[in-house]
């Protein structure tokens, strides 16, 4: 036993600073209120207070740190979009996602797989080949590779898939990884703690205040805040803190589903994934496969989870993968994905003044953590829309100029 | 799933159609009122009119649901605007 353990026992109070500071009361005032304390919301404030100095700002959270979305994906991160506008705004999150670990100084498990998405039918390769020119075209690694790439990469796949969905091909994005999802959400906080900004949990946003147009304060159920300038960051309850403002979007919540096996020894070590079979796997550092599927096909706004979504993912995983039979399915969840006409988010100012807005993330939010706060907190603190976000504003579609993105959902929601 | 027509069915017979939403007249509506009714959506939770599809039969029929808590508050045939 290392004997600094001692301390733990021998001393009456904790010997340690803990993670986060723990503020007992709310401020009346502050420059910035982000609503939401997911992943998007803490690197927002985390970004502010380093790049931009403003650090009189609270995160506030009605649950805990990173219990929505931010704790409930699949963790895979990945640049292989379709639309100009996805494909430079994803690759600048992979380049900041490589260094976040040494950022932090908290390991984030940052782990480079390696990303294959199967093509079952000539239609899906000929996105695929659409998918690679448009990334190649922007520098990034993405080819489509023949199925003997993915038997050698994968040795235990079907490549026949039971014989119903023979694989023709694949796009294959070196650059595919996944991390610890938590530890992102941890990392940005304390990161934003230390340099002085107010994290909140367990505080509810009842209401948002809006005088002429603009922005004036935050009613929470710890006490009122007055402040000029609110960030929204809460993915499947976009909605609700949109009608506190009065703006309607395009935004619907439909639950995402996931599940994980118990452990076993490494066998997989890239990420694939399969539009036609709806279904993607990875395997993570502790030998559980993550395993999810397309959304749930109607509106539900809360995270319950059902017995069909197992069923139907095991029989399709099965396909892929028969000798898995005997492995057992030790949990599944579920998230709320706040989804979009266009498969792409909305992002950026909004038509009341200082409320911002960092939604409709849907099923594909966790890789854009990084990318976002750095964006956001630009946008927060100037006012003024980042560049990499202007195909994202929710101008775009009262103008009827849509960002089409759906082709390079992972699975065919 | 209650369905008007054939009693009470497995949930994967039916298709989901979305919310109930008055369509405003194309050719004398004004562009903003046209792109709210083709994107716009009501996303938060609560009891909602919606279109449901026992597919099997083919029927169509309206199912006023909780999308908070997922419950079916009851299902009937649709009776033109109301």
């Amino acid at each position: 036993m290392p004997w600094r353990l001692l301390r733990f026992a021998l001393s009456n109070k904790h010997p340690e600073p803990r993670m986060f500071t723990r503020h007992d009361t709310l401020k009346p005032a502050y420059d910035v209120v982000i609503i939401g304390g997911g992943g998007h919301g803490l690197a927002a404030a985390y970004y502010l207070a380093r790049d931009h100095g403003i650090t009189n700002v609270c995160v506030l959270e009605k649950g805990y740190l990173g219990g929505g979305n931010t704790g409930r994906n699949t963790t895979i991160i990945r640049s292989n979009y379709l639309t100009p506008e996805g494909v430079k705004f994803y690759d600048e999150s992979v380049r900041l996602w490589q260094d976040l670990s040494t950022d932090f100084d908290l390991n984030l498990f940052y782990s480079n797989r390696g990303h294959f998405t199967l093509a079952h039918t000539d239609a899906a390769l000929r996105t695929s080949r659409w998918r690679a020119e448009v990334n190649k075209h922007f520098g990034i690694e993405s080819e489509v590779v023949g199925p003997e790439a993915v038997k050698k990469a994968a040795p235990m796949i079907d490549l026949s898939c039971g014989g119903h969905a023979p694989i023709l091909g694949a796009l294959y994005h070196a650059p595919g990884a996944v991390a610890r999802h938590d530890a992102v959400a941890w990392g940005y906080g304390r990161g934003a703690d230390l340099r002085g900004v107010e994290i909140h949990q367990r505080t509810e946003v009842l209401g948002i205040d809006v005088v002429g147009g603009k922005v004036t304060g935050v009613r929470t159920n710890r006490g009122n805040i007055a402040t000029g300038k609110v960030l929204c960051a809460v993915a499947g309850s976009t909605p609700r803190v949109l009608d506190m403002v009065g703006i309607r979007s395009p935004i619907y919540v439909h639950p995402l589903q996931a599940m994980v096996s118990e452990p076993v020894k490494p066998w997989l070590d890239p990420i694939l994934v399969s539009g036609s079979l709806h279904v993607y796997i990875s395997q993570s550092a502790r030998g559980e496969l993550v395993m999810g599927a397309s959304l749930d096909p109607y509106e539900v706004q809360s995270t319950r989870s059902t017995f069909d979504f197992p069923e139907g993912l095991s029989a399709h995983m099965l396909d892929m993968f028969p000798f898995l039979s005997n492995v057992k399915v030790m949990r599944q969840w579920a998230g709320m994905a706040d989804m979009t006409p266009d498969f792409a988010p909305i992002m950026g100012r909004t038509p009341v003044e200082g409320f911002y807005l960092d939604g409709g993330w849907g099923t594909w939010g966790f890789k854009a953590t990084p990318v976002c706060g750095k964006t956001m907190s630009y946008t927060v603190a100037n006012d003024r829309n980042h560049d990499l976000i202007t195909g994202f504003t929710l101008d775009r579609f009262r103008n009827f100029e849509l960002t089409g993105e759906k082709g390079a959902a992972s699975v065919g929601h | 799933m209650t369905c008007p027509v054939n009693g009470p069915r497995a949930i994967s017979e039916f298709a989901y159609g979305g919310e109930i939403r008055p369509m405003p007249d194309p050719t004398t509506c004004s562009d903003d009122a046209w792109a709210d009714y083709v994107f716009n959506r009501n996303g938060s939770p609560g009891v909602k009119r919606e279109w449901w599809c026992h597919t099997p039969s083919n029927t169509w029929f309206v199912a006023e649901r909780d999308t908070a808590r997922d419950v079916i508050v009851r299902t009937y045939l649709y009776a033109g605007d109301s």
